[in-house]
């Protein structure tokens, strides 16, 4: 499942994260700002107008980002 | 004499570093620009416990030495000594967000290898606790192989600890020290190591409380999150509009005080005039402002100390995409209203440079306060203060219209300048949302202080300025008995070729001599309008009010122009400095200048024109 797809306040970690698909500053912010493969990440709250932006939980912070970008990190949802 | 070391803060964004920068430094703090780039260069003094003075300098956030940013090339620049004119700081404090270590840490690690003197600040550690995390700091000391404070800047804690040990981290400012220049640049794998000293460091950690959530919840709600953005919105205006009336009415009293105790004291002649309407005048109409741009600045201080700012681009990311701009574009537009030059400076936070660069040019189309007092003056001479039902007055109506204006045709300007000169990729949208903090007083009083010092810096300098030369320019040379004083003078003369630019739009030959000084400062026309009219209307009507005199001496389809030409003209020396430096060059400015004359003059012309044919 893509992050993008990912039900709202569902646990989830990340899987894959396929940096070939953003810019190369794009891919690094995402790294600073803590995404990885392995890290847990559950979206939280989506813009008001076609649901987009997404706030995500990731660590201890929580970030926002459109769901293009979403798109290119795959999440496996953690088994309720 | 050596000068004082320098001691440079460098962390994260949303680590509390402005506030950990204030607890020490109080107000006793320097703004300036770095040589060559327009970051903002933000140092105080602070003296060492055994009394030793040292320069602090607030390094812009960032999140690694990888800059993407132009403020984040700063920061590297300046901790690996890059920085032209900038001295390599003698020590480094580095910020930390206590309950977010693991990614702090990173940055930390990073800074940590260029060798500098270092200590670590373990800020907010008040909010880790809260969040149910604790931290050995003599651990994480030892992990680290550096000093470790914890501080919570807010509350003035662990300030006078910090200071102790910068005392012996300070050598005596000969300057032995080099900084490494090859650092780790290997992100996932300084992210592996920041978490595995994290953890080491953390003795207890309690699910992280969900306040910050349920608070998200409403702010970030599809339909509350607009609903509350909007309501702040107006309450923003009104309060810049209503609360600022009594100090502004207190100040205009003032000003008209001092220039009848002036005109009483000093025998008439030309240096009464210069003093009177050149300096009191001149300068007294531009002070009025600075109620309304304080409590302007107020509001987005209180927006970004407490983090909803971030919150509102957020909920305006998808609409700006919509012309081609993100979220982030918005911060600086809102800052535009109070005035163009901090936008525009806060653009540096846009990463994208092609975004950027459409934010930096469609800024100077937010009615900045400046206009204010042009469309006061106009709207209160020619719109009747008629209500119009429902208690909404026309005159604010008016106003309110052309606020209107200058926000569609800022988004159509962007729409159209992301297809042709700033055309690219579709810019992302990725951001942090910070904690939520209670904002504290004295950060933001200090924040107000800096503003309004630069305001009266500036009334003191170049409007002073501008206005003594016009005053000279239309008194000069003294008109002979029958001949016109404004004909004659040089002022009048440089009007008359500007005359056949805008008469054609329905300006009039005094309305072109006040938009040449308004090219300093656009509060001047106000006050370059009043002179005009105080050298034709000699004795017979001269104390009478401006916008009565105007009234009887302009058609309504050239007030009405006139207002459409300041809602775009680009009248302000200091945006298009600031522009050019921004921009590194000439080319962006005069092609603001350009597009935003032509749209001036084209508003102002249709406006005219149509009303002219509507009988107005």
């Amino acid at each position: 499942m893509r992050l993008d797809q990912l039900p709202l306040r569902k646990p989830a970690h990340v899987a894959v994260i396929d940096w070939s698909a953003m810019r190369p500053d794009e891919a690094r912010r995402l790294r600073e700002l803590g995404f990885d493969e392995g890290v847990k990440v559950e979206a939280l709250h989506q813009g008001p107008v076609g649901r987009d932006p997404i706030a995500c939980k990731v660590g201890r912070m929580t970030i926002a980002l459109r769901r293009a970008q979403a798109a290119a990190i795959s999440v496996e949802p953690a088994e309720a | 004499m050596n000068p004082s070391p320098l001691v440079a803060l460098v962390g994260n964004p949303n680590a509390g570093k402005s506030a950990l920068f204030n607890a020490l430094t109080g107000a006793r703090q320097k703004v300036g620009n770095y040589p060559g780039v327009t970051v903002e260069r933000k140092s105080g003094r602070l003296a060492l416990p055994d009394g030793r003075p040292v320069e602090l300098v607030d390094l812009p956030g960032t999140y690694s030495l990888d800059p993407v940013s132009p403020d984040e090339a700063v920061t590297r620049d300046v901790v690996m000594g890059k920085q032209g004119r900038e001295r390599l700081p003698a020590a480094l404090v580095i910020v930390v967000d206590a309950s977010n270590l693991d990614n702090h840490l990173r940055f930390a690690l990073q800074l940590i290898a260029l060798g500098l003197p270092v200590v670590l600040a373990l800020n907010m550690y008040d909010m880790a606790e809260r969040d149910g995390l604790k931290i050995d700091a003599e651990a994480l000391s030892r992990e680290l192989g550096v000093p470790v404070v914890a501080t919570v800047a807010v509350r003035k804690r662990g300030i006078e600890e910090l200071k102790a040990v910068l005392g012996t981290l300070v050598g005596n400012g000969a300057t032995t020290i080099r900084s490494s220049q090859h650092v780790p640049t290997d992100i996932a794998a300084l992210q592996r190591r920041a978490r595995s000293i994290s953890l080491a460091a953390t003795v207890e950690e309690h699910g992280a409380r969900r306040w910050m959530h349920r608070v998200d919840s409403i702010a970030l709600h599809p339909i509350f999150g607009p609903l509350l953005l909007a309501a702040l919105m107006f309450l923003m205006f009104q309060a810049v509009f209503s609360w600022a009336q009594a100090p502004m009415d207190m100040i205009d009293a003032g000003k008209t005080a001092l220039g009848a105790a002036v005109e009483k004291a000093l025998p008439e002649g030309f240096l009464r005039t210069l003093i009177v309407s050149g300096v009191i005048e001149g300068v007294g109409s531009v002070v009025v402002f600075l109620p309304q741009i304080l409590i302007l600045f107020f509001f987005i201080l209180l927006l970004e100390a407490t983090g909803y700012m971030v919150r509102a681009a957020f909920l305006m990311d998808r609409l700006m995409a919509g012309v081609g701009l993100s979220g982030r574009a918005f911060i600086p537009l809102l800052s535009s209203f109070a005035c163009a030059i901090p936008g525009i400076m806060a653009t540096r936070t846009i990463d994208d440079p092609k975004d950027r660069l459409t934010t930096i040019l469609i800024a100077p189309l937010m009615t900045c306060s400046a206009r204010l007092p042009v469309y006061a003056v106009i709207i209160g001479a020619f719109i009747p203060a008629r209500d119009v039902g429902l208690g909404i007055g026309l005159q604010g109506l008016v106003l309110f219209g052309l606020y209107i204006v200058g926000i569609l045709t800022a988004m159509l300007a962007a729409f159209v300048l992301r297809r042709t000169v700033a055309k690219g990729a579709h810019s992302g949208f990725l951001m942090e949302l910070p904690k939520y903090q209670w904002p504290s007083v004295r950060d933001i009083a200090i924040g107000l202080w800096t503003r309004a010092t630069i305001f009266l810096k500036r009334a003191g300098t170049i409007i002073l300025s501008v206005s003594l030369a016009l005053c000279v320019l239309l008194n000069l040379p003294k008109a002979p008995a029958g001949e016109n004083q404004l004909e004659y003078s040089i002022g009048g003369r440089i009007a008359s070729v500007i005359d056949v630019i805008v008469k054609p739009i329905g300006f009039n030959h005094e309305m072109s001599v006040a938009i040449i000084p308004a090219m300093a400062a656009r509060e001047v026309a106000v006050s370059a309008l009043a002179q005009v009219y105080a050298i034709q209307g000699e004795g017979e009507d001269a104390d009478r009010a401006l916008g009565d005199r105007l009234h009887g001496k302009w058609p309504l389809p050239t007030a009405l122009a006139f207002l459409m030409w300041f809602a775009y003209a680009p009248q302000c020396m200091s945006t298009i400095a600031v522009m050019r430096r921004e921009t590194n060059g000439w080319k962006w400015p005069l092609f603001a200048l350009g597009y935003l004359f032509a749209l001036a003059w084209l508003a102002a012309g249709a406006t005219f024109w149509t009303a002219t044919a509507l009988g107005l």
